[in-house]
């Protein structure tokens, strides 16, 4: 009987930021759905009142039955069976559930079946799905494709597949990656050849580290254009599964971690497939969107391990007695529980404001679809979409690192047991190790996030958080936090200024990181703003940042920039 | 051909947590103190009913309760699930009602329903725990019943089958309809809420609560009969108020005892299997188990 959203405030807590009422009005297009569906909101007090009770059935299915399966899941996982995929058992049953529970296809518009909820809503079953077993979140995130079927497809191919995602439960796969394609995609050979005596594409290649691969619905990054070599001859088709010899699973990755979310490689021979938008945009333009959602789910991942993790210290370090007191009594266990709940709270709190911006961003397409959008909303679109870019990789950077280091602190605090496959924490810092590789790498965020700081986008969200009212206990932590970002800008003018690329590079992740630990303080401080439950989270978190941004701006002071070819190794 | 089910369903103190102030010092249960929740057999009851409405087309479920005016949570509980309507007998009369006035009160309602099928309910209330009501409705109506149900695996004009879970094992009957079906907690459990059926019935009211001043969206629940949540009173099911409440209850508390664990019956064992053999020994001999 656990409830994993009931249990949590700070996820409620969510639904109520003053820009919530926005995005909501911009979403349900002022409520034009009201009578022609009889489960569409009326208003905005009754959308955000639905998006509460549908993330209290997801946290009751989270609480109930993916989290008591987790741990059988993570020992028995997939297998393969003439070239299919079979789900661990627990893995069967999750997804069954939530099919049941009809929230499935939870961002789709209502004509599709759907439920046209915004993206926090959705970002927020993420974390409370990935909080039971991360491995699990895969399989639910992956409706990502649906959303960009949504946006991109032909009417024809939305009517076909979007509804199975609502009714049936149909899964989802994204293939990108091939054994000679990586972080870069360009590369990508799987063949796409058009037919023109029956008016289909027949796909011809191999797929490797394909996320639940044997899905019903695949979105497929191929070469269509013969004779290219870069991203411009790729196109994105999907695929109706055929599940049968054509489109085979030759094999299934034995992972670290995220064990019951299979990962396979395929063999596609002559597999029919329809194009989806323009050929040509299959990844300068489809594959980006889908890999900013991605990241966007990666940090809605990462938040919900923080969270596991955080609760299985902080449960243990309560029951466990040594020298004649519970451990949490001592000074070396309790600081590490409360960075750990810092650094939770501060990455919830950065997905959640990414998850705004780009919640903005994409209602006004919405609404372009219905009208012409005038010149302010225009430029509104603009400056959401500009910091939804700017803090997606941040994000993703930040909450992925917290993420790993929450698991480590929870196996820590656990001492010995927590060594052992007995307790939950052993699983959880497997599951987190891969939450800093996929969809872009930790470096990679950087170099996606490097622009922000030297166009000074980031500067100017600082001081714009900055600027807002805060309660007077709390403007002490603002000034602290203005000086820090102070000296973030004597930094990076410093190293801009010397306009070398090679040195911003090396710097790069220093900088990105300053940006990131005085942002993600702005928010907890505009958090405990608004909930005094936030108050201790954000003066233990800036007290670290503090530390960490002195760190940094120390090392690009004393490192003389002629300096870096000591740090290159032949 | 779909069928007419009618769910009986009751809400109960949640005494599976029961803490230290459960018990009110005259040993009548302290309410206020447990949180009020569905019956958990009665929800195994509600999953074999929208299992039958899944798989017969055209079949309606409909809730029916009996209790205070909050016990209309348990009938949107329903419909967020699946049921089609719900029906809740309030009224002062019912108060302080026991096993047998209960049943009473539950077969005059369903003679207000125009022709039903089949009446599902749990074995049994965790309240308490007597597994009398079901089995008394049907008496009250003059219907057989089929007790115990695991699950009822089929359903037509010609016969019911039910798969019934006894102590020793399982035993499939046969009956024909009209059927009480009383159900076990080894059946399957129910589903969860259903996302879209929680945003359609979330407004849905009882005349009660619309009354007592609970004013959202009462423009939406006067357009919408389904929003409406039934109400019947003594007078709508035509009972005798001799046969309700306390008035009709033969049944007295004399006394409640505190049953307290004590340590000195308790035994350690060590997790092995010479420890584990010789408890299952003098299990079987001193005839709990076997």
């Amino acid at each position: 009987m656990a409830n994993f959203y009931t249990d949590n405030p700070g996820l409620k807590f969510q639904l109520s930021h003053p820009l919530m009422k926005k995005i909501v009005t911009l979403k349900e297009n002022n409520f034009a759905d009201k009578d022609t569906y009889d489960y569409a909101p009326r208003d905005f007090e009754d959308a955000i009142d639905s998006y509460d009770k549908v993330m209290e059935i997801i946290g009751e299915i989270a609480g109930d039955v993916i989290a008591p399966n987790a741990e059988d899941v993570d020992h028995e996982g997939p297998h393969v069976e003439n070239s299919r995929i079979i789900y661990a058992k627990g893995t069967q049953e999750n997804h069954d559930a939530l099919v049941k529970a009809g929230v499935y296809g939870i961002s789709l518009p209502r004509e599709f079946g759907g439920l046209n909820f915004c993206m926090v809503p959705y970002l927020m079953s993420a974390d409370i799905v990935c909080r039971a077993d991360a491995g699990f979140g895969n399989i639910w995130g992956l409706q990502d494709c649906a959303e960009t079927i949504h946006e991109f497809a032909s009417k024809e191919i939305k009517d076909e597949f979007l509804p199975r995602v609502v009714n049936e439960g149909a899964t989802c796969s994204m293939d990108l990656t091939e054994p000679d394609a990586g972080s870069d995609l360009q590369a990508v050979m799987l063949k796409a050849t058009y037919n023109e005596k029956d008016g289909w594409w027949y796909l011809n290649g191999v797929k490797r580290f394909i996320t639940n691969g044997d899905a019903e619905i695949k979105l497929v990054l191929a070469r269509s254009e013969e004779g290219t070599s870069d991203g411009r001859g790729l196109s994105y088709f999907v695929v109706d599964n055929p599940k049968d010899a054509s489109l085979k699973v030759r094999r299934i990755e034995n992972k670290m971690g995220i064990k019951g979310s299979p990962t396979a490689e395929l063999v596609f021979t002559n597999v029919k497939a329809k194009l989806v938008g323009q050929r040509r945009l299959g990844l300068i333009k489809y594959v980006m969107s889908l890999m900013n959602g991605a990241r966007l789910g990666i940090g809605g991942q990462s938040v919900g391990i923080s969270e596991a993790a955080y609760r299985e210290a902080l449960a243990y370090a309560k029951d466990r007695v040594q020298f004649g007191k519970a451990i949490i009594e001592f000074p070396a266990v309790y600081e590490m529980l409360s960075l750990m709940k810092a650094k939770l709270d501060a990455s919830r709190a950065l997905l959640y404001e990414t998850t705004r911006f780009v919640d903005v961003y994409k209602a006004y397409d919405l609404v372009a679809e219905k009208r012409p959008l005038d010149k302010d909303e225009k430029e509104d679109q603009k400056t959401y979409n500009k910091l939804a870019d700017g803090f997606t990789p941040l994000l993703k950077l930040m909450s992925s690192e917290y993420a790993n280091q929450n698991t480590y602190d929870s196996i820590q605090v656990h001492g010995g047991s927590g060594f052992m496959k007995d307790y939950a924490c052993e699983r959880l810092y497997r599951d987190a190790r891969i939450t800093s590789i996929y969809e872009g790498t930790s470096q990679l965020q950087v170099v996606a996030a490097i622009r922000h700081v030297t166009t000074g986008a980031y500067l100017a969200q600082m001081r714009a958080y900055l600027s807002e009212k805060v309660t007077p206990e709390l403007e002490g932590l603002r000034t602290r936090l203005s000086a820090m970002a102070d000296l973030y800008e004597k930094r990076i003018t410093k190293v801009v200024d010397k306009k070398d690329n090679e040195y911003i590079d090396f710097h790069a992740r220093r900088m990105v990181e300053m940006a990131g630990y005085i942002i993600m303080g702005c928010l907890l401080v505009s958090d405990a703003t608004r909930n005094d439950e936030f108050v201790k989270s954000a003066e233990v978190f800036v007290n670290y940042a503090e530390a960490e941004v002195t760190k940094n701006a120390s090392f690009i002071k004393s490192l003389n920039h002629k300096n870096i070819g000591l740090y290159k190794q032949l | 051909m779909g069928l007419k089910i009618v769910v009986l369903a009751k809400q109960v103190p949640d005494t599976r947590n029961v803490g230290k102030d459960a018990m009110k010092a005259d040993g009548t249960v302290n309410r206020a103190a447990l949180a009020a929740i569905f019956n958990p057999e009665d929800l195994n009851a509600l999953e074999q009913a929208l299992r039958l409405k899944d798989k017969y087309e055209g079949s309606t479920v409909s809730i029916l309760t009996m209790g205070p005016g909050r016990a209309a949570e348990i009938i949107r509980e329903s419909l967020y699930r699946g049921a089609d309507d719900g029906f809740l007998l309030t009224d002062r009369a019912f108060a302080g009602s026991d096993t047998l006035a209960t049943s009473y009160a539950l077969s005059c309602a369903i003679k207000n329903f125009s022709k039903v099928d089949v009446i599902i309910c749990g074995r049994q209330a965790i309240d308490g725990d007597t597994a009398q009501v079901g089995p008394q409705v049907a008496e009250k109506i003059g219907w057989p019943q089929i007790t115990y149900a695991e699950e009822i695996l089929e359903c037509t004009s010609q016969k019911i089958v039910v798969k019934r879970r006894l102590e020793k094992g399982i035993e499939i009957v046969e009956g024909k309809l009209p059927m009480l079906v009383t159900v076990n907690s080894s059946a399957p459990e129910c589903r969860p809420r259903n996302a879209k059926l929680v945003m359609k019935f979330k407004h849905a009211k009882t005349i009660s609560e619309k009354q007592a001043g609970d004013q959202d969206y009462i423009d939406l629940v006067d357009e919408r009969p389904y929003l409406n949540i039934n109400e019947w009173s003594v007078n709508e099911i035509q009972a005798d108020a001799n046969w309700l409440g306390l008035k009709g209850s033969p049944t007295k508390v004399k006394e409640i005892e505190n049953v307290v664990f004590q340590a000195k019956e308790s035994k350690r064992l060590s997790p092995d299997d010479f420890d584990i053999e010789s408890l299952m020994r003098e299990l079987i001999a001193n005839h709990t188990i076997g």
